[in-house]
């Protein structure tokens, strides 16, 4: 057997084993990926504007509107958290787990590529459960309008492998007993600071957090769906997400594998 | 060079740690193991055995120095290497998230395995290892001994040439280690090589063909158990606890007839000694009021290594 051959049936191991076992925990992936975004559209979208609360932009466009990218993009992010550091920082830290998969035939970054991979996976599953669900839920019209299939691809794609080197980076960096203190310093301020509840351009009445945002992967993976879902709403320039999108999946990809070889390798 | 029946050559390997405080876990060892055979690397915690065991099994790379695993080298080719060695590390590895039958199963698919031959080969090893009736048990549910069993079948699944043990009886109780031995020695009826490595000497004796003795990094001799118990050059030791070393005591008891050789320790002196005929009133006569306490015992692998090293396996 050629060595690529060797490479690829070890890879497909490896996903197979990954996909068999969400498979068997779907429920709980679902639940994991439904209840924020769930909760978050009916009190915001549907319970507001019933209450005679509802927010509205100066251009007429609904909340709903507003965050309905921001939040299949969150569902896209949290995958690569939920999905990939997670488990792998246990595997990796606490049970060492990982070491037989580690000993597969395969060069050992093909590994950790294999968990962006994956993530990746979940991460399109996430967004097209939790698209349907925050499109028929808020009381007051949401305005989906896809310009450009290509461009929605690309940007779903690309930003469901930047939450997976995300994750990966997060997995392999984070020790298990420190996993809930991740959750606060890390994941609550990507989330609130992801341009999800708001568009970036939204922010030029704080300049220096508008700035500050920019080092924010979820802020692109927002301003990216913003493009190509509600291109109406106030968007960053498509080259800019994109631009962005690439460089979080080339540089958290190569620290995420940098930083699992040499928590595997001595 | 490596010959053909050299399945492992080492040679000049040296691991250096570094941090605050650099360790020379491995100063330049050269070893060999031949196809076929049971080799033991014995010595005492911090030796340099699992990191000598993780350099051969491509998780730790080498400072200086190469290993060939079946001609393979294990920097330059690490995922080839693979292929052809199964572990068994010192803890438990096995997928959590799987049962016993998904973890064999997962292993073959990682080597390449179809998935109906992958599930034939799950089921087969189930059979082989006596662990059909846990094949849908999750890992959490086994005991240490059924895990460590159901570690060496995944290990061996997908056909290695060569088995890695490191420490595999550490934490077992009797029975699931006299149960280990035997399926050791099963694998090895099969033509499987296998490397251990152990601090329990008894185990280097009754199972290995040959056997290194391992300290502070270097290899102090490497040879069958029976050729380095004979070594020692006498067929008992009698261990006088004295409290303290006395060299004049030594002196004196070296010239009674009977005694081979002689050494002092902290606590009192070590005898060497073919028979005990007669010998044990004299030495008590001669030690007097000193005399604390006084232990005879077969010589054993744990004698070399005092012999070698002046202290105990344990210590």
């Amino acid at each position: 057997m050629s060595d690529s051959m060797l490479y690829a049936r070890a890879f497909w191991g490896l996903m197979v084993r990954d996909i068999s076992v969400l498979r068997r925990e779907f429920v709980a992936f679902m639940i994991r990926t439904v209840m924020n975004p769930l909760m978050f559209v009916f009190v915001f979208t549907y319970l507001f504007p019933k209450m005679g609360q509802d927010f509205q932009n100066a251009r007429g466009i609904s909340f709903g509107t507003l965050i309905l990218p921001g939040l299949v993009a969150v569902a896209i992010f949290v995958q690569g958290i939920m999905g990939v550091a997670l488990p792998l920082s246990f595997e990796i830290g606490s049970t060492r787990e990982i070491e037989d998969r580690v000993m597969s035939p395969l060069p050992v970054s093909l590994v950790a590529i294999e968990k962006i991979i994956f993530s990746a996976l979940q991460s399109v599953v996430a967004a097209l459960v939790v698209f349907p669900m925050i499109y028929f839920i808020p009381a007051t019209p949401v305005h989906v309008h896809v310009n450009s299939w290509p461009v929605l691809i690309g940007n779903v794609l690309l930003a469901s492998l930047a939450s997976g080197a995300v994750g990966l980076t997060i997995g392999t960096i984070v020790k298990p007993q420190h996993i809930a203190l991740m959750f606060g310093v890390v994941v609550v301020p990507i989330t609130f600071f992801g341009c999800v509840y708001y568009p970036w351009a939204a922010l030029h009445s704080v300049r220096w957090l508008q700035i500050a945002v920019l080092l924010n992967p979820l802020v692109y993976m927002s301003e990216g769906l913003r493009i190509a879902l509600t291109p109406e709403t106030p968007h960053m320039p498509i080259w800019a997400t994109l631009v962005a999108l690439l460089l979080c999946v080339g540089l958290l990809g190569y620290t995420g594998v940098r930083g699992f070889l040499n928590r595997v390798l001595s | 060079m490596p010959t053909r029946e050299d399945i492992v050559s080492i040679r000049g390997l040296t691991k250096r740690y570094a941090g605050k405080v650099p360790v020379e876990a491995v100063r330049n060892i050269d070893l060999t193991v031949k196809r076929g055979e049971l080799f033991g690397l014995l010595g005492p915690n911090g030796a340099g055995k699992s990191t000598t065991i993780s350099v051969c099994t491509t998780r730790t790379l080498p400072t200086s120095g190469t290993v060939q695993i079946a001609g393979l080298d294990v920097v330059a080719t690490p995922a080839q290497a693979r292929k052809q060695m199964g572990v068994v590390p010192q803890y438990n590895t096995l997928d959590r998230q799987c049962t016993v039958w998904e973890n064999l199963y997962f292993h073959c698919r990682y080597f390449g395995y179809t998935s109906a031959a992958a599930a034939k080969r799950a089921n087969e090893l189930l059979e082989m290892f006596r662990l059909t009736e846990r094949g849908k048990s999750f890992v959490r549910e086994l005991s240490g001994g059924l895990a460590q069993r159901v570690q060496i079948a995944r290990a061996i699944a997908h056909q290695p040439e060569i088995l890695f043990l490191d420490e595999p009886s550490a934490g077992l109780d009797p029975q699931s280690r006299l149960a280990l031995w035997d399926s050791i020695r099963q694998l090895l009826s099969q033509g499987i090589t296998i490397v251990l490595t152990t601090h329990y000497m008894e185990e280097a004796d009754e199972l290995c063909n040959r056997v290194a003795i391992i300290d502070h990094g270097k290899i102090l001799v490497c040879d069958t158990p029976q050729n380095l118990k004979s070594s020692v050059g006498a067929q008992k030791v009698i261990n006088l606890h004295l409290g303290s070393s006395d060299p004049q005591l030594q002196q004196t008891l070296n010239q009674l007839p009977g005694v081979k050789s002689s050494e002092t320790n902290k606590d009192g002196i070590r005898i060497f000694v073919d028979n005990l005929d007669g010998l044990l009133p004299r030495i008590i006569e001669v030690t007097g009021p000193k005399l604390k306490d006084i232990s005879v015992t077969e010589t054993t692998l744990e004698t070399v290594f005092i012999k070698l090293t002046g202290r105990d396996l344990r210590e």
